[in-house]
């Protein structure tokens, strides 16, 4: 393998590549980013500390970087895409021993210049890897038992360490991201069957194992899917996050109250506002208008996201760009839906726009690579 | 391995096919939350704002009980009482004005404290109730009770409130409390919750504040639902807070107040150490003030007759105030010198009444000179030529050294506000503080305790509670906290050689039981109860060659701000030492006629537990005496707690 295959002579070099670069995509991720740093300002109570402040440091970093990974052709990012995967797998393994705990999960690690979450790198090394992978096997051994093995143990293995941290979410979108690879690259329809059936009988499983001495999940979670089921169970208690979040974003109407005006979040009946219930108090204060035009501006860049990967020959651009999409798209289907009541609080961030800073730059890094893939494309 | 062009476009099929499908899913999805915000954000709406306006949950803090303050005996000296007040919401009130006027009629309220709390309602959201009224008595409750329904968001609230049984006597040891303030909330790093309650009382000075943490207690919580307007609907549910815990002290309150009644009328420190464990049994600054003030809201009037009285009420001179220790200070240069082998105990100097040093001339305070002294002589008729002598062989350096191993120049820690540090000044500090370099005048000055040399009548009893046992005593303030004994301080031996500090200690006697001793008229008249002692006159001022030449001013003549300091340390009894005394007297005059009375007075009132026989009085001075402590007696305690009508 190497860069031969690529139509080297029709890829724009040096500045050049500025011109190729995918600006819709830029467009769209600054103007979902603006959407965070207004509800940053707001949920500060009209300051910016202190968080809008830290989170336009760390967007100004990101995009920087975005730029500096789309500027470098996309092969070389396959060939490291290797060694990505396992130092992620080794930071992982790196958390687990040395790790923050933080609110009950070891889940950071301290670089000294920031903490880390090695869980959010792995979302982005799992799908470059098994990009990869299907960009070197021959096509006609794709579903073959094999063949199908070793991508299932290249995410199981990420997997079962985040889930251990433990960090539910993560793990799950780590499943799905790395799952997805292998349905564009063609694995046959049945394995996909057959793990959907498996996961059913996991989800029984998880559910009988509660109380016994073999439970699978923490009690917290327990907790957590309970309610989920049924928050009015405990309003006071664990279900007091989902109903808050429900009043917040019902009560914004059509119109919503007004920038800072949101009752619920003034007067901080919501949890978590600057992060992963960000969404409820955008709901909350810009209503119905305001959150469909940032579920559009989404769903607009997976749109755009779509169409450069089917217009890339190259199988392994084509395959990244849609995992990353992916990705993205679970972090905000899953927010939403959490905030929403329609899933259980699993701790996504609302990507773009809820305080953090791993999360943000590990999409940014993401939407390098999609850049990289478009500008370095055969054309 | 090139893979070729049909391989390429079979795969871009196959994705492109299954593309559609993830795509599709994922455009459903979205189709998906769109609907369900739909749902939620408009038709279910009204549902919601419903909820949101009418049903909040809010978590009260109930504040917990504050710890108590005991003396060593288990004397209440800190305690709480009930405090009834009224309080005000504006929104529930309509007119407030009108409302404020009706309440006016049946409860005493200032036009300051009508203002305050009309300032105080603007400023916060109309449905948090304001204090109008606070420490009323059950009568004022009972009339505000029955007129309810003409006063509109009245409400009556009962809560505990700190009060200080021993009054003004304690004041500069326990402290007081009074409302966080933003500038205490900016002090700490991560304010409990319970702080943020409005008027929330916190520890200002002394044990109070020092101890803040351990008195404070952990706050409880009340789950309330709240309407719109913040009125309480019902509680959900409810969880005490767990009361601060309780502290004893080492002081002795009965002792403390003798001594502070003593100390009456003059501006003046007192320490009293208990020589077993280092306790501190009396730490004394006169005049005080009475704490209640300050926890009730001092008006402006009180603050300023506080402020401005010359003799400083708010300072804690005992252990805030240094002064020059003045001849109190020569056993600290006799030590250094016998320790660094340059003077022989029997050896005898001659005091001419000055001594010459590089063309400046340093003045005994006996104007004819005490002839040949030995130590023991230098100490017991205080004559400073001998120390001008022997300072200049040791060096400062030296001397220092000795100084802070005797607990000077150093600064303890107790859990009182701004314990002093004092000075034991050498050579590098000169240098590094005032840049300038260490003159042998210097150190003259410093070996009687004048010049730069400063301690506080707590490191004055410290250095003699050492000097009396050969030990490191350590001062200790907090007998007991919760019930559990805090540790004692380490008391190792001082590592100085038994015979010198014998020597040291048979002149200390002879200061107060030989007849040519300065402080002989101040003896205890008891031979086993015997005290040893040193008396100390610091200047204030520099005497002049002319005043001299014409004869010194006397300290009577002197206006009181320019008078001599008047100073005594003692420890008794000399021959099984029990307690170690210092007592400074602001611009008192003479140290054995101003300080060494006082001293003796506290030793005897400490030794026999009370108020001790006269027989242990000289007898020349036994008539005075009954008369002082008849008035003593018939004292009121200022501020004090008087009976038993506040339990």
């Amino acid at each position: 393998m190497s860069y031969l295959e690529y139509n080297v002579k029709s890829v724009p070099t040096g500045f050049r590549k500025l011109l190729f670069l995918n600006w819709p995509i830029i467009l769209l991720l600054c103007a979902i980013s603006s959407a965070g740093f207004i509800m940053l300002y707001s949920v500060a109570g009209g300051s910016i500390n202190p968080w809008l402040e830290p989170q336009l440091k760390r967007f100004a970093l990101g995009m920087a970087v975005m730029l500096g990974i789309a500027m470098i052709p996309i092969w070389f990012w396959r060939n490291v895409s290797a060694v990505g995967y396992i130092v992620s797998v080794l930071l992982l393994i790196a958390v687990e021993l040395f790790g923050e705990v933080r609110m009950g999960a070891q889940r950071w690690i301290n670089l000294g210049f920031m903490v880390l979450q090695p869980s959010e790198l792995a979302k982005i090394t799992v799908v470059m890897f098994l990009a990869s992978y299907y960009d070197w096997l021959p096509l006609n051994r794709k579903s073959h038992p094999l063949w199908v093995f070793i991508p299932v143990m290249i995410i199981m293995i990420p997997t079962a360490l985040v889930l251990k941290q433990p960090d539910l979410g993560t793990a799950l979108l780590v499943m799905i991201g790395g799952g997805t690879i292998m349905f564009l690259a063609g694995v046959h329809w049945a394995y996909f069957a057959g793990v959907i059936a498996s996961g059913v009988g996991v989800v029984w499983a998880v559910m009988v194992s509660k109380g016994q001495s073999w439970q699978l999940l923490k009690d917290y979670q327990y907790r957590r899917i309970e309610t989920f089921l049924d928050p009015s169970s405990d309003p006071l208690g664990a279900g007091y996050h989902i109903t808050q979040a429900k009043i917040a974003l019902g009560s914004g109407g059509w119109t919503g109250r007004g920038f800072m005006q949101g009752t619920q979040s003034r007067l901080n009946f919501l949890p978590e506002k600057h992060t992963d219930f960000i969404f409820t108090t955008l709901a909350e204060e810009f209503g119905f208008i305001g959150a469909t035009t940032l579920l559009t501006l989404y769903v607009a860049l997976i749109l755009i996201c779509i169409f450069s990967a089917l217009q890339n020959r190259d199988r392994f651009g084509s395959l990244l760009t849609l995992g990353i999409t992916m990705t993205f798209f679970l972090y905000f289907a899953v927010n939403m839906s959490m905030v929403m009541g329609m899933a259980p609080v699993v701790g996504v961030p609302l990507p773009m726009v809820s305080y953090g800073g791993s999360a943000m730059l590990v999409l940014l890094v993401g939407f390098g690579l999609i850049q990289s893939a478009h500008v370095h494309k055969a054309r | 391995m090139k893979r070729p062009p049909k391989d390429t476009a079979q795969s871009q099929r196959g994705i492109g096919r299954r593309t559609l499908v993830v795509g599709g899913l994922q455009l459903a999805t979205a189709g998906l939350l769109a609907l369900k915000l739909r749902s939620m954000q408009i038709e279910q709406a009204e549902t919601f704002r419903l909820l949101a306006d009418e049903n909040r949950i809010n978590i009260k803090l109930l504040p917990p009980a504050r710890g108590l303050i005991y003396d060593r005996h288990g004397v209440l000296l800190a305690g709480n009482e009930q405090n009834y007040r009224i309080t005000m919401t504006r929104e529930d009130a309509g007119d407030v004005e009108e409302v404020l006027d009706r309440l006016s009629q049946l409860i005493p309220l200032s036009d300051t404290a009508r203002a305050e709390a009309l300032k105080e309602m603007s400023n916060r959201s109309a449905f948090v109730p304001v204090t109008i009224a606070d420490r009323l008595t059950w009568d004022d409750i009972t009339r505000v009770t029955v007129n309810a329904p003409a006063l509109p968001g009245v409400t009556t609230e009962v809560g505990l409130s700190r009060y200080y049984s021993q009054g003004a006597d304690l004041a500069h040891v326990i402290g007081y409390v009074g409302p966080v303030s933003d500038y205490d909330l900016s002090r700490i790093e991560n304010p409990d919750p319970l702080l943020q309650i409005p008027k929330f009382q916190i520890g200002k000075t002394g044990v109070e504040a020092k101890m803040e943490e351990v008195l404070r207690g952990s706050a409880g919580t009340r789950q309330i639902e709240v309407n719109a307007i913040g009125r309480v609907m019902r509680e959900l549910s409810r969880e005490e807070g767990q009361p601060g815990a309780d502290l004893q002290l080492t002081i002795d309150s009965a002792l403390q107040t003798y001594v502070e009644a003593r100390l009456e009328g003059e501006s003046a420190g007192a320490v009293v150490i208990d020589l077993e464990n280092g306790d501190l049994r009396a730490v004394v600054s006169s005049p005080s003030f009475d704490p209640n003030l300050f926890v009730r809201g001092i008006s402006v009037a009180e603050w300023n007759a506080l402020n401005e009285n010359p003799f400083r009420p708010l300072a804690a001179k005992a252990v805030q105030g240094t002064y020059p220790p003045g001849s109190t200070f020569k056993m600290i240069t006799a030590l250094a010198a016998l320790e660094d082998g340059v003077l022989d105990p029997e050896e005898t100097i001659l005091c001419r009444g000055y001594t010459e040093v590089s063309g400046n001339r340093f003045h005994c305070w006996k104007s004819g000179g005490h002839g040949n002294v030995n130590l023991h002589d230098s100490l017991k008729q205080s004559c400073d030529c001998y120390y001008y002598e022997v300072s200049q062989r040791v060096g400062i350096d030296k001397i220092s050294a000795m100084a802070r191993r005797f607990g000077l120049g150093v600064r303890h820690d107790l859990p009182l506000s701004a314990v002093a540090e004092g000075l034991a000044p050498d050579k590098e500090w000169k240098a590094t503080v005032r840049g300038e370099d260490w003159r042998i005048g210097d150190t003259v000055n410093a070996s009687i305790g004048q010049g730069y040399v400063l301690a506080s009548p707590l490191q004055l009893a410290i250095m003699s509670a050492r000097i009396a046992t050969g030990r490191t005593i350590t001062p200790r303030l907090i007998h007991t906290i919760d019930g559990v004994e805090t540790p004692k301080q380490s008391d190792d031996t001082i590592g100085l050689n038994e015979n010198y500090l014998r020597r040291i200690r048979a002149a200390m006697d002879a200061v107060s039981n030989n007849n040519r001793g300065t402080a002989y008229g101040s003896r205890i008249n008891v031979s086993d109860k015997r005290m040893g002692g040193k008396t100390g006159t610091s200047q204030v001022r520099r005497i002049t060659a002319e005043e001299r030449a014409r004869g010194v001013t006397s300290n009577a003549d002197l206006p009181w701000e320019r008078r001599d300091h008047a100073l005594f340390v003692g420890f008794a009894p000399v021959d099984d030492p029990k307690y170690a005394v210092a007592v400074v007297v602001e611009h008192g005059g003479g140290g054995s006629a101003a300080a060494a009375p006082i001293a003796r007075d506290v030793m005897l009132q400490a030794l026999y537990e009370g108020q001790p026989p006269l027989e242990a009085y000289p007898s020349n001075v036994r008539g005075r005496i009954s008369e002082q402590q008849r008035a003593i007696q018939n004292r009121v305690q200022p501020g004090a707690i008087q009976g038993n009508d506040r339990a």
